[in-house]
């Protein structure tokens, strides 16, 4: 507390460069202008100039000074203070920060010097100032990218670290003691608080008073952060700091907070009347402060949106327009189904006309005002099977049962017997006749749940035999000798994390730990292609669901985009803090979901390349995602056991379903949209009325614009039941084109 | 820079302890992470640091002789931080395999992540086995790796292959509803019952249905879960008791085969009641089949239907996944009918009726065991009921011996304490009827059965008690003193009580080391159920026509069971049989005997076969043969009931 006083008792002095820095913001340019006042600050704060306290004043005077390039008044007022010059020199010869053991001023001094630096050489692509700093500028680099060194460097700047925890305490003290209203957001400062000046102390090798303030306050932090405390605790060094990525995160990224104006003013004004340059700094530094006009949101509101490792998505971010809405479906002429039908049965036929309207009509008449253009992406053309494909599959929708909370899917469970824990990603096609399994063994089985076995094609020297004129061809192709009910695909090295069937059934995906994806041909059973782009696992992998593009994520944090006839991926998308965990296309194709362990989930346009939506809430990395099938709405499932929805078209969470005790890794909707789907660790099949969740959401216009929903209270009314299995996880879900659920998982005796 | 280098050099020696170790930290502290989200808050995380003594035994084993204790210091913080972020990045390789347990591939991912190379043919599954080592004030845990003879490996005949993959399916749920089938886990958990029957109004609350929601996804149809959204007062859960035409069938074929006269047939069902975990929703048609059937047959005598139905009690209670608390209004009544109904057989001078008081009486003793609780108090409501029976026994010289031997019969099963309050002090005016019976002039064969009964039975369960209570020395006269008529014989079933006690304590000295090896388990089967397998508890009344005693561990090397395969007996004929069986029966005397202290199970078996066998010789079929039966009686058993079955 003493020192906090002190800092009062020059209040006068500081403030003249808090005006400063408050003024121009973090621009360095404007700062030239008002140089003049902040010789004539520095040159009336030499008197005291005794203390300790007012040296370092002193110092952040020079910084400042030094920081805008004015040598002369630097050199002045050093000489008026009787400051040694070389007492800020020498140590700038040193590496970053360096200065171990000396005093504290002295090695803060040097450090500044550094961030200046570096701060210079990251606006300008120069090279790192990993070793001599004081060169750098001179030096020009080539194009490289800035180093760890660099990042690392704007925490060099510091205080005393002593005072840390009496900023932080005094923060904490204004905020608890600021109205109800206010203290729910301005208490989303407190972490990102935190974690910067745990790094800075960290940083500046203050390791005792780092370990000391963290065990001090991470208490106070929020549940959900608690995975990444735990990677800072492990974090007491400087060395540590290099090449730690959830460090580089924070260091990378501005947190980004969503505050009203009202909030802002109260803790803009209390910083300022407190002297607290430290904690000021941080938040010009290192914090985005979203501000908005309205009321301030409260503790559950801002709860359901916080969690991810930056902070909440931008509003901006999340502003740019989405095409959610379906793609026209191609006119199909349907004489042919008209006399498979008569054929099949009789009483079909009056039904038949009036189903096929409904389920095509809507959709082929007129263009949804919501849809993206037809040629938007360039689809592949339907081929005759294809088109097969799309009668058949009208013709079994004609046939699906309504689901609703009164009418619930009847639910086939595949048991994987025998896979001892090493199973590790399930698809099934979407007509729902062949299973595929990722293995832990890295191999990739593909069953066949139909009576029709699996029948490799003949080898190149029996097809030359065949009469290709002849009607049956594509039967006499096959190699009966090779009819399994199952198959082998070996090829990856590692893992396989992530399996996805094409539409058409004739290609299978898989990605693996061992960096690649791998297109298998299911006519004959061997590897095409391995695409090489990732170099680190592969999480996941998508086909789209026009076929020939597919999406992987993986742990370089890239997600790709690539066509099936590329080596190399067409879009990459950059943007997420860490491991991509899962990926989906959107059912029109045209954007890409891609969910992450920063807890974020982020919507792509394919098109453009751009990231059109990052939606927070989850609290832990997601591992899930579903689009409803009418395009517009998106089911998401993390490690948290918590599933959430969102509306693509505004970006907004709605909803919020609370069940899971365990990692979510499989959410499907039904065929209609009318029931989602979630399989978890926990060994449950759970089943959720969505259109009650969706109806339930008022969108009036505020809340569209501000993106502060109001969820319901209890997400238990819309769970329409739970199936317990016998030990097994739930890794996969889909539903038949009848709405029959199928659920898939490896039997753990 | 050089610490980071060489802790990563130093990393692929490091004992594996510390992989696992922080792997079980990891392991605990994610489940608590994934349980409780908050509650707890984490402990101390920055605090777990390597000793600096392992970065020194790390360092020689690679040849590094001494190493100054800064470094090692700084050492063992980079190691340990360099540890920590292997681990969490092994952890993600662990939610991407879909597993709850990291395993030593996760690591070794991990640290391919980091260009390391993984540590080769390191692929211990579940127990690392670390040796321990200290000398020199050091201690050591190390990974022994054995020296590998390759002409072993290669001369040993390769393991069986493992399984393959398979794809199986099943009905998770049809419409909504949760088909009972082996697939799917039984519907309604025993803990669930159990809250239910004993907590009814907490076991579901409106808004909060994490219990209550496993319930719903069984047979809870959407008007129920409607009733949820609009009632705002709920009720009692309501169970359904539609039984579906599979389980109706099943239903059918099992009281069937239970009261049928096929004994192979019983067995099974018997054994269906007692392990399938899907007869949650029967429960209350067992209950009622059982409590009906006891009310007609006692009326009609008939023995044999009244032990069967006493067998589905004891399969009903021994299924793990049923709690029979909410149905015991029913069972318990019936049970208590066969301990104390004046009459069970047509023939009571012939039929063995004693055996099924008997073991109703234990059922009675285990259900009071298993379900008394401090609200419905059935363990008092019991022994209150038999005491105000015997009471009446008591007063009144003209009640059935039967009846008197079903209350002592029921009320030395609850124990100990009971027998030393409620038994004990009557033993004098018991033992004065006794007398009258046997020496008076006038009595019925009846009477001097259950008589003899009687007295076998109080000789059986005081002796035990006695010789805890009682203090040395046990004279034959003061014995009479205080007990009347039965001290003599009391006085020297004591003294063989004593002995015994004093023989099993040296027992037990001797054996302490070997107890913690995996006992051999008894397994009666009948040839006639092929494989039928699981093991069902020898609580069998009626013998079956041929047995087979089995040890599911066959060359557990303890030297005090040997090899049980010995004492397979194959009986055919019921003459022979009885002298096999009894010799069959004193090995298992034995084998019970030498491990007296935890195999209770196998004792009463023994105990159980025995009176079999002794039904079997009592229901005239062969005659006893009394070398055996010296035999027997020279072992653990108290002669006196053997005696007193034969007599019988």
């Amino acid at each position: 507390m003493a020192a906090v006083q002190d800092g009062q008792l020059n209040m006068e002095v500081e403030k003249d460069i808090k005006t400063e820095i408050t003024n121009d913001g973090s621009g360095n340019i404007n700062a030239n202008s008002s140089s003049p006042g902040s010789t004539s600050s520095g040159g009336k704060s030499k008197s005291p100039a005794g203390s300790g306290e007012d040296q370092q004043t002193l110092l952040a005077v020079l910084q400042f000074l030094k920081r805008n390039k004015l040598t002369e008044s630097v050199d002045i007022l050093r000489r008026e203070a009787g400051l040694s010059a070389d007492a800020d020199d020498s140590p700038v010869s040193d590496s970053a920060g360096a200065g171990s053991g000396g005093v504290p001023n002295v090695s803060a001094d040097g450090g500044d010097a550094n961030s200046l630096l570096s701060r210079v050489s990251i606006a300008t692509p120069f090279a790192p100032p990993a070793t001599a700093p004081p060169k750098v500028v001179a030096a020009s680099g080539g194009e490289d990218q800035p180093d760890v060194n660099v990042v690392l460097s704007a925490y060099s700047q510091q205080g005393d670290p002593v005072l840390y925890p009496l900023y932080y305490n005094g923060l904490k003290k204004f905020i608890e003691s600021v109205l109800d209203c206010h203290r729910a957001e301005l208490s989303q400062v407190f972490y990102p608080l935190f974690v910067h000046m745990y790094l800075e102390l960290v940083y500046n090798n203050h390791e005792n008073e780092a370990k000391q303030f963290f065990e001090k306050f991470s208490g106070d932090q929020e549940c959900y952060y608690e995975e990444d405390l735990r990677i800072l605790s492990s974090m007491s060094k400087k060395e540590h700091m290099k090449g730690n990525e959830t460090m580089l995160d924070f260091r990378t990224s501005k947190f980004v907070l969503r505050i009203s104006r009202d909030s802002y003013q109260l803790l803009k004004r209390h910083l300022q009347e407190r002297q607290n340059n430290q904690i000021w700094n941080i938040i010009q530094e290192h914090l985005y402060i979203d501000i908005f006009d309205g009321m301030p949101r409260s503790k559950s509101q801002i709860d359901a949106m916080s969690g991810s490792l930056a902070g909440e998505g931008k509003r901006d971010a999340n502003k740019a327009k989405v095409f959610y809405g379906l793609l026209k479906e191609p006119e199909i002429e349907v004489p042919l189904d008209d006399e498979d039908e008569e054929a099949e049965n009789e009483e079909g036929k009056p039904k038949k006309k009036k189903p096929k309207k409904d389920s095509m009509g809507s959709k082929s008449k007129k263009q949804d005002p919501n849809a993206p253009q037809q040629t938007r992406i360039p689809l592949p053309e339907l081929k005759d099977s294809d088109k097969l494909d799309k009668i058949m599959n009208m013709k079994e929708a004609t046939k699906k049962i309504r689901l609703g909370p009164d009418n619930l899917p009847s639910i086939c469970f595949y048991s994987f017997l025998n896979a001892y824990q090493g199973l590790t990603a399930v698809d099934f096609t979407d007509d729902s006749s062949l299973i595929a399994g990722g293995f832990a063994d890295s191999t990739v089985r593909v069953w066949s749940v139909t009576p029709k076995k699996l029948r490799r094609v003949k080898s190149a020297a029996d097809l030359s035999n065949i009469d290709k004129e002849s009607d049956d061809v594509l039967e006499r192709i096959m190699d009966e000798k090779t009819a399994s009910e199952s198959k082998i695909l070996y090829g990856h090295s590692g893992p396989v994390y992530g399996i996805s069937f094409s539409p058409d059934r004739n290609y299978l995906l898989s990605s693996s730990e061992d960096g690649t994806v791998r297109l298998w041909s299911l006519q004959t059973f061997t590897c095409l292609v391995g695409y090489k782009g990732h170099n680190y696992p592969v999480w996941d992998t998508q086909f789209s669901p026009y076929g020939y593009y597919f999406i992987s994520g993986g742990h370089d944090r890239v997600a790709r985009l690539w066509a099936t006839d590329h080596y190399q991926p067409l879009r990459m998308f950059a943007g997420h803090l860490a491991d991509i965990t899962c990926t989906l296309f959107h059912p029109n194709s045209n954007y890409v979901a891609t969910g992450s362990a920063d807890r974020t989930i982020r919507l792509w346009d394919v098109l453009t390349g751009n990231c059109v939506r990052i939606l927070t809430g989850h609290k832990g990395p997601i591992h899930s995602l579903a689009f409803s099938p009418n395009g517009k709405f998106m089911a998401s499932g993390a490690t948290d056991g918590r599933v959430l929805l969102w509306d693509v078209g505004h970006g907004l969470m709605v909803g919020e379903l609370k069940g899971h005790t365990d990692t979510i890794y499989a959410l499907k909707f039904s065929r209609d949209g009318e029931i989602l789907a979630s399989g978890s660790m926990d060994n449950t099949v759970k089943l959720w009325d969505t259109l009650k969740a969706f109806d339930d959401v008022e969108l009036d216009d505020f809340t569209a614009a501000t993106g502060h929903i109001h969820l319901p209270e209890n997400s238990q009314e819309l769970l329409l039941g739970t199936y317990m299995t016998k030990s097994t996880p739930v890794i996969h879900l889909h539903f038949t084109r009848r709405n029959l659920l199928l659920a898939a998982g490896a039997y753990n005796p | 820079m050089s610490y980071r280098s060489l802790a990563f050099e130093l990393f692929p020696f490091l004992p594996p302890l510390f992989v696992s170790e922080e792997q079980r930290l990891l392991h605990v502290r994610y489940e608590r992470y994934t349980s409780t989200m908050a509650e707890e808050r984490r402990p101390k995380q920055c605090t777990v640091v390597l000793p600096t003594e392992s970065m020194k035994a790390m360092a020689e084993s690679i040849g590094v002789g001494q190493l100054q204790e800064e470094s090692c210091a700084a050492l063992s913080e980079e190691v340990s931080y360099r540890i920590k972020e292997i681990a969490q990045d092994a952890l993600k390789f662990m939610h991407h395999g879909k597993r709850c347990k990291l395993t030593t591939s996760d690591i070794d991912h991990a640290l391919k992540l980091k260009n390391v190379e993984p540590l080769y043919g390191f692929q211990s599954q579940e127990f690392i086995p670390f040796r321990f080592a200290s000398g020199g004030g050091r201690e050591l845990h190390f990974y022994e790796e054995k020296e590998v003879d390759l002409s072993d490996i290669i001369n040993t005949p390769l393991p069986r292959v493992p399984l393959d993959v398979s794809l199986k399916a099943h009905w998770l749920s049809i419409e909504g509803v949760q088909p009972a089938i082996p697939e799917n886990p039984p519907p309604a958990p025993k803990e669930q019952q159990k809250t239910e029957s004993t907590e009814p109004l907490k076991a579901v609350k409106p808004g909060q249905e994490e219990e209550g929601s496993i319930q719903k996804g069984q047979g809870a149809t959407s008007a129920e879960a409607k009733g949820k959204k609009d009632g705002l007062m709920r009720m009692k859960p309501r169970s359904t008791h539609e039984l579906s035409v599979e389980q109706q069938l099943y239903y059918k074929e099992i009281t069937e085969a239970c009261v049928g006269s096929c004994e192979a047939k019983r067995a099974e069902a018997l054994q269906s009641i007692a392990t399938d975990p899907g007869l949650y929703q029967m429960l209350p048609r067992f209950s009622t089949f059982i409590s009906e059937g006891v009310r007609v047959n006692v009326v009609q005598n008939n023995l044999a239907l009244l032990i069967y139905l006493m067998r589905m009690v004891k399969a009903l209670m021994d299924n793990p996944t049923l709690y029979l608390e909410k149905y015991l209004h029913e069972l318990i009544p019936a049970v208590v009918t066969c301990i104390v109904s004046k009459q069970l057989c047509l023939r009571p001078d012939v039929d063995n009726h004693w055996a099924l008081r008997d073991f109703a009486a234990r059922l009675m003793a285990q259900s009071c065991k298993t379900f008394s609780t401090t609200t419905n108090n059935i363990q008092s409501r019991i022994t209150k009921t038999f005491t105000k029976v015997y009471n009446k026994c008591w007063l009144d010289d003209k009640t059935q011996w039967t009846t008197r031997y079903g209350c002592i019969a029921g009320l030395s099963e609850l124990g100990p304490d009971v027998i030393k309050t409620l038994i004990l002090p009557r033993l004098t005016v018991e033992g004065a009827r006794i007398k009258a019976v046997s020496d008076g002039p006038v009595v019925s064969n009846i009477d001097k059965i259950g008589a003899d009964h009687v007295q076998s039975l109080l000789l059986k369960h005081c002796a035990s008690v006695i010789a805890k209570a009682r203090p040395l020395p046990d004279n034959v006269e003061q014995y009479r003193a205080d007990y009347g008529y039965l001290g003599p014989m009391l006085c020297s079933h004591v003294v063989k009580a004593r002995a015994q006690a004093a023989l099993q304590a040296q027992q037990v000295n001797r054996t302490t080391l070997t107890i913690t090896q995996p006992r051999p388990t008894l397994t009666v089967s009948q040839s006639g159920i092929g494989g039928s397998g699981g093991s069902r508890t020898a609580s069998i009344i009626k013998v079956p026509s041929s047995l087979t005693l089995m040890s599911t561990r066959p060359g557990t090397p303890t030297q005090l069971s040997p090899p049980a395969t010995k004492y397979i007996v194959m009986a055919t004929s019921s003459g022979s049989s009885s002298t096999q069986q009894v010799l069959w029966m004193a090995s298992i005397c034995k084998i019970s005997r030498t491990l007296k202290l935890s195999s209770s199970a196998v004792a009463n078996s023994a105990v159980d076969m025995m009176k079999l066998a002794l039904m079997r010789t009592a229901t005239g079929k062969g005659d006893p043969e009394l070398p055996l039966l010296q035999r027997i009686s020279s072992l653990e058993l108290p002669a006196s009931e053997i005696a007193a079955q034969i007599n019988a």
